[in-house]
């Protein structure tokens, strides 16, 4: 029984320990942000890795769950002969929650994992010491440009995996299923708010890309300096990236949708 | 140049972000069209029963949207509905006897403001309000006294049950 509540003790206070690691280190990575800036080559090579390799897979994925909405929604909603609402249907699905939640969730497991892979990689075989021993601050010159490349990436992800759903529900509601082309782009037009949906769902998309690459870059960076420090890290980084998304989804969702 | 060839890809990348932005901007949401954000002017009507009327509900004359519910308040004096709503600048040409009804879009649509001119030669203002108003027609009130007229001019049960099977099945 004592030893339970000794466990249990030790973990609460571990997990209370490592969340305060990471929120100095975080602040410790902000205050690199404005080195950043003056070195832009650093912040473009990363928006790269994290970013434009990402496209294809979010394109991919943004068309696919766009064609299953509009089957699935048009077989809904053809039972109540609304089938003009797909539209709406579609792109609020997809603005509001998928877009920004399917692509943060890919995100941390295309560019998150490879970034935690990467960073404690560098620790275990001792670059990080390395660059200290330079006097170089490694959290500003390594881990600063990755966080800030993962946070520009991720609404610009989001917003294209939602253009590219919709256009896929566009296709196969239209396309396929014979819905009225008029009917589904003014309907559409007509519910999805620009304040509403479309920022609302930029925010989240903003706070999702903050979350995963802060979780990514955190992990790298305390991983144990071993091969299979390295690999749980790895593993962590996009189990709690994939909670985190989903738990601050419903609290994101609560606060812009909640009320009214 | 590798390190050209990474910039030219992230400007790609970036410029594809800020394109699809733009187009569900543009595109998918309400921005293009009529912004009665801060423009217009707004006039209120007051109403005995506003239905299920909320704020962004449109407001249309003719069958067009000329402006949008703004705020809907409860005078609670005379126990009305006050329905604020903002119109478009450029339709600032409304005769002060317009009247507006609460009207149903289709059988399970929303609710929006209909607007009838009226013949006065004056123009409402930002502020004024809408004396003739018609309330909403809500459903169930309506079937509830149709059913009651049916039932008491055939005198009997059967024929009311009957005449409410029809209508459940004509609102499908």
């Amino acid at each position: 029984m004592v030893t339970a509540l000794q466990w249990l003790g030790q973990w609460a206070m571990g997990a209370v320990h490592k969340l305060g690691r990471a929120h100095l280190f975080a602040l410790h990575a902000l205050s690199g942000f404005p080195q950043v800036l003056v070195r832009f080559p650093l912040l473009v090579v990363q928006v790269y890795s994290v970013g434009v390799l990402s496209i294809l897979l979010v394109a991919i994925s943004g068309l696919f769950v766009g064609m299953v909405l509009g089957l699935q929604g048009y077989n809904v909603l053809s039972d109540f002969g609304a089938e003009e609402s797909l539209g709406v249907m579609v792109a609020a699905s997809l603005v509001r929650e998928l877009g920004p939640v399917v692509t943060a969730l890919l995100f941390a497991g295309r560019a998150g994992s490879a970034l935690t892979a990467e960073i404690g990689l560098m620790k275990a075989t001792e670059q990080l010491a390395g660059m200290e021993m330079m006097a170089v601050d490694p959290v500003k010159r390594i881990v600063a440009p990755r966080f800030l490349a993962g946070i520009v990436s991720m609404p610009l992800l989001a917003a294209m995996f939602s253009i590219i759903g919709v256009l896929g529900g566009y296709f196969v509601g239209v396309g396929l299923l014979g819905v009225d082309e008029g009917a589904f782009r003014s309907q559409m037009q007509a519910k999805i708010d620009f304040h509403e949906d479309i920022v609302n769902g930029v925010i989240k998309s903003l706070v999702f890309g903050v979350i995963v690459t802060w979780i990514a870059v955190f992990e790298g960076y305390d991983a144990v300096p071993t091969s299979e420090g390295v690999s749980r890290a790895t593993t962590r980084s996009v189990v709690y990236s994939a909670f985190a998304v989903l738990g601050w989804d419903f609290v994101l969702t609560a606060l812009m949708f909640g009320k009214d | 140049m590798y390190s050209r060839t990474i910039e030219i890809w992230v400007g790609i990348f970036v410029a594809l972000g800020l394109v699809s932005l733009f187009l569900l901007a543009m595109k998918v949401s309400n921005l293009a069209e009529l912004d009665t954000g801060g423009r217009g002017y707004i006039i209120t009507a007051r109403f005995q029963n506003v239905g299920s009327l909320r704020p962004r509900a449109p407001v249309s004359m003719a069958g067009v949207r000329i402006g949008r519910v703004t705020k809907v308040g409860f005078d609670k004096s005379s126990y009305e509905a006050i329905v604020e709503m903002r119109i478009s600048g450029e339709y600032d040409t409304l005769p002060t006897d317009t009247s507006a009804a609460i009207l149903t879009a289709g059988l399970l649509g929303e609710q929006y403001v209909g607007l009838t001119p009226g013949a006065e030669e004056e123009y409402l203002k930002d502020g004024d309000e809408i004396e003739l108003t018609q309330s909403a027609l809500v459903l169930e009130q309506m079937i509830s006294r149709f059913l009651f007229n049916k039932a008491e001019e055939a005198g009997g049960t059967e024929e009311g049950k009957a005449e409410k099977k029809a209508t459940g099945s004509a609102k499908r």
